[in-house]
């Protein structure tokens, strides 16, 4: 059987590998592709919960996690746009995507 | 539940372990290209996990918003830049990293061991309430998300299709060189 538990903790697993994603490559387009594996882990756990609430409650209460998952995807893309744009602009004035080479703010 | 739904079991552990190694390949592989198809994959899984869980709508837009158009954007870039070996960067372990790896993973495993622990206890009480969707063919439909979405954040709606111009307007900005 599963509950809410077995998706909780895929969730944890999954934003644990975006976050080291994050953390451990320097590519910048793997960075953006981590922080989108992260988003998504968020969304499994708000999908989790309106699924398997912990406090009983009405249906429509509890599709507002679904709601919340259709902002995320939004806000995701809009991102993911942004994102990739500043990459080109940064590859278009220092031919790098890697990120320690983005180092203009430091003294 | 009366009866146990091997089914369910099955596809979430198949889902689960599609997820986490397309997940891993996303991070460990060294061409972005290979990642990037690998997330594709990884955000195929997810919406089937997204299935198992009643969100159908959500199952959808993964699909099409993740693995449609946004990993065409991302497949897209990494094309267009067109990267050799050198550009792309030498990729070594420092201490720093291996302190923000150990303090990632410390933080996740905190989290499930503190938060989790205590619903898996619970888990057979929660897993019964699962049942009171069995005869709810709408919950997660379009129709009913989209009830969710419109009558109970109407102004959210609304703030992210501003978002979404100023998004296209800052994506243009940005990556062109001069207007």
């Amino acid at each position: 059987m599963v509950g809410p538990t077995h998706y909780l903790v895929l969730a944890a697993v999954l934003f644990a590998l975006g976050g080291a994603g994050v953390v451990l490559r320097r590519n910048a387009l793997i960075v953006l592709m981590s922080i989108e594996l992260m988003l998504n882990a968020v969304n499994l756990t708000f999908l989790a919960f309106s699924r398997f609430p912990l406090v009983p409650k009405a249906p429509a209460a509890l599709l507002q996690g679904h709601a919340a998952v259709f902002f995320v995807i939004a806000v995701a893309a809009c991102e993911a746009a942004v994102g990739l744009a500043i990459v080109i602009a940064a590859f278009r004035s220092r031919t790098s995507i890697h990120v320690d080479d983005f180092d203009s703010l430091k003294l | 539940m009366t009866t146990p739904n091997y089914a369910e079991t099955i596809l979430f552990y198949l889902f689960a372990a599609g997820v986490l190694g397309s997940g891993a390949q996303v991070v460990f592989r060294k061409n972005p290209l290979h990642g990037a198809l690998s997330l594709v994959a990884c955000f195929f899984f997810l919406a089937g996990i997204y299935v198992l869980l009643a969100a159908h709508l959500a199952a959808i837009l993964q699909v099409m918003v993740y693995a449609g158009a946004v990993m065409v954007l991302f497949v897209f870039v990494i094309m267009l830049l067109n990267l050799k070996e050198e550009e792309m960067g030498q990729e070594k372990m420092t201490a720093w990293k291996g302190i923000g790896l150990v303090s990632v993973l410390a933080a996740v495993g905190g989290i499930a061991w503190k938060g989790l622990w205590p619903l898996y206890a619970t888990g057979g009480k929660l897993g019964d309430m699962a049942g009171r969707f069995a005869g709810q063919a709408e919950f997660g439909s379009v129709k009913a998300v989209g009830r969710a979405i419109y009558v109970n954040s109407v102004l959210p709606f609304e703030v992210t299709s501003i978002l979404l111009l100023v998004a296209v307007v800052g994506a243009v900005v940005v990556a062109k060189g001069k207007i």
